[in-house]
């Protein structure tokens, strides 16, 4: 079944269908709340939270404004910046600015806290700094073209164009790999 | 349309990223929907996202099947606690309640009093509803023995006439010889002026006109029936009544004679 019918099945409230998403988006969606609120429990729990949400509001989403992915992405990235502000952290501002794929380039393969980024780290080896601060804010921070272009203090264009190259490395190294 | 151009501008990364503005991704998803080769460029930087996202981080999602508990799982509706009302209607119905009462046993007093008083005045109309059967008895009493008297067999009836200064006035005695007792029905006389009483007379005729009073009428106003009784031990031959000052007179004033009458020979 292709992506398109699945996703059709799933708006007219499909459980099959919805589930043979969950198996296919699941892992990618719990990993980047995890990146956000940085607790790999409480990721697990607004997660579940995230795709019930998404059951809910599948007559909300429409085909000819994204990709499904995207949309996913999207609430997702919401909720987990929702849980980060609604916590009293300490050092909130730490947890919000978007540091988390440059400190796992300096970091060591086996993190503080035992997470294993080797297969991360091969992914992303010889991006640059900038390239993974701009990834991180787009794709993991949600931010617009125009938000990008204002935190990096960079021209709007500019964030249009670095993006397209650091995405092509990306692929590159997934081709190698 | 230059495809390559198009794609190589960068906008389909942003596009997955969700970064564009609405307007910009309806046209992203029309072209990709008219190009094939674009429609595969988005596929494959999907890809590559998805490939990052995955192994960014080691949060494993939970089964499936947990998952649909959560979507199954009722909405828990929210408990509105009713103890709050439950302890204030009771409350205001005690105080109707007494409210209500106070204001019946308020009424319920007034009704009595009014009664009270209500028995109280049929209770004096009572007694002087009584004092009235007892008069009228006593009155009855009277007249049986009036009727009886004058129904006697030994009774004389003697009409008197009007005379000159009274020519309508009448009156009749019933005279017992055996008991000595007149009595005198003085119906048809006019009330006397203040200050006079009708005397009563007995005449003998002859060898010449004596006349003898045997009384007064001094109460002749109050009396009802107009009936007097007077003792009479004269050998009567006709009885007079005159006007005479209050107290009466030794003599009668025969000007002032009202009625006459001539006891008829038996």
């Amino acid at each position: 079944m292709s992506l398109d019918s699945l996703v059709e099945q799933f708006k007219k409230k499909d459980v099959l269908a919805f589930e043979q998403l969950y198996a296919m988006y699941s892992e990618n969606i719990c990993s980047v709340i995890n990146t956000i609120v940085k607790n790999e429990g409480r990721a697990q729990e607004i997660c579940q939270d995230v795709f019930i949400k998404i059951w809910n509001s599948s007559d909300s989403y429409n085909a000819s404004k994204g990709r499904f992915f995207t949309w996913i992405l999207n609430i997702a990235r919401n909720s987990a910046i929702d849980e980060i502000r609604s916590r009293s952290y300490k050092n909130e501002k730490k947890n919000l600015s978007a540091d988390f794929f440059v400190g796992i380039v300096e970091r060591k393969d086996e993190t503080d806290d035992g997470m294993d980024t080797s297969g991360l780290k091969r992914l992303v080896d010889n991006l640059k700094e900038k390239c993974l601060q701009l990834i991180e804010l787009l794709y993991y921070r949600g931010y617009t073209q125009k938000e990008a272009a204002e935190e990096l203090d960079i021209p709007v264009g500019t964030v249009k164009t670095r993006n397209r190259s650091c995405i092509s490395q990306l692929r590159e190294n997934m081709e190698r790999n | 349309m230059d495809t390559q151009e198009y794609i190589s501008s960068g906008i389909l990364e942003l596009y997955v990223a969700g970064a564009l503005s609405e307007k910009e991704n309806l046209e992203v998803a029309a072209y990709a929907e008219e190009y094939p080769e674009i429609n595969d460029e988005i596929i494959a930087i999907e890809k590559a996202l998805l490939e990052l996202t995955k192994i960014s981080s080691t949060s494993k999602p939970y089964s499936f099947t947990k998952l649909k508990e959560g979507i199954y799982k009722p909405k828990q509706t929210k408990v509105i606690p009713l103890e709050r009302e439950k302890t204030v209607w009771p409350m205001y119905l005690g105080w109707a309640a007494s409210l209500l009462f106070a204001m019946g046993l308020f009424w319920s007093y007034n009704q009595n009093q009014n009664l009270k008083s209500e028995l109280e005045a049929v209770s004096q109309q009572n007694s002087l509803l009584e004092v009235q059967i007892a008069d009228a008895d006593a009155s009855l009493e009277n007249t049986r023995t009036l009727l009886n008297t004058i129904r006697d067999k030994n009774i004389d009836v003697v009409p008197l006439a009007g005379q000159t200064v009274a020519p309508d006035a009448y009156a009749k005695v019933y005279w017992n010889k055996t008991e000595q007792k007149v009595f005198i029905d003085a119906k048809g006389l006019p009330e006397p002026p203040d200050g006079f009483v009708y005397q009563i007379w007995s005449l003998k005729l002859s060898p010449s006109l004596t006349p003898t009073s045997i009384g007064i009428l001094d109460t002749f106003n109050e009396d009802e029936n107009k009936v007097f009784a007077l003792e009479n031990s004269n050998a009567s031959e006709a009885f007079g009544i005159t006007l005479e000052p209050a107290g009466g007179s030794e003599s009668p004033n025969l000007e002032q004679l009202y009625t006459l009458g001539a006891v008829s020979a038996s």
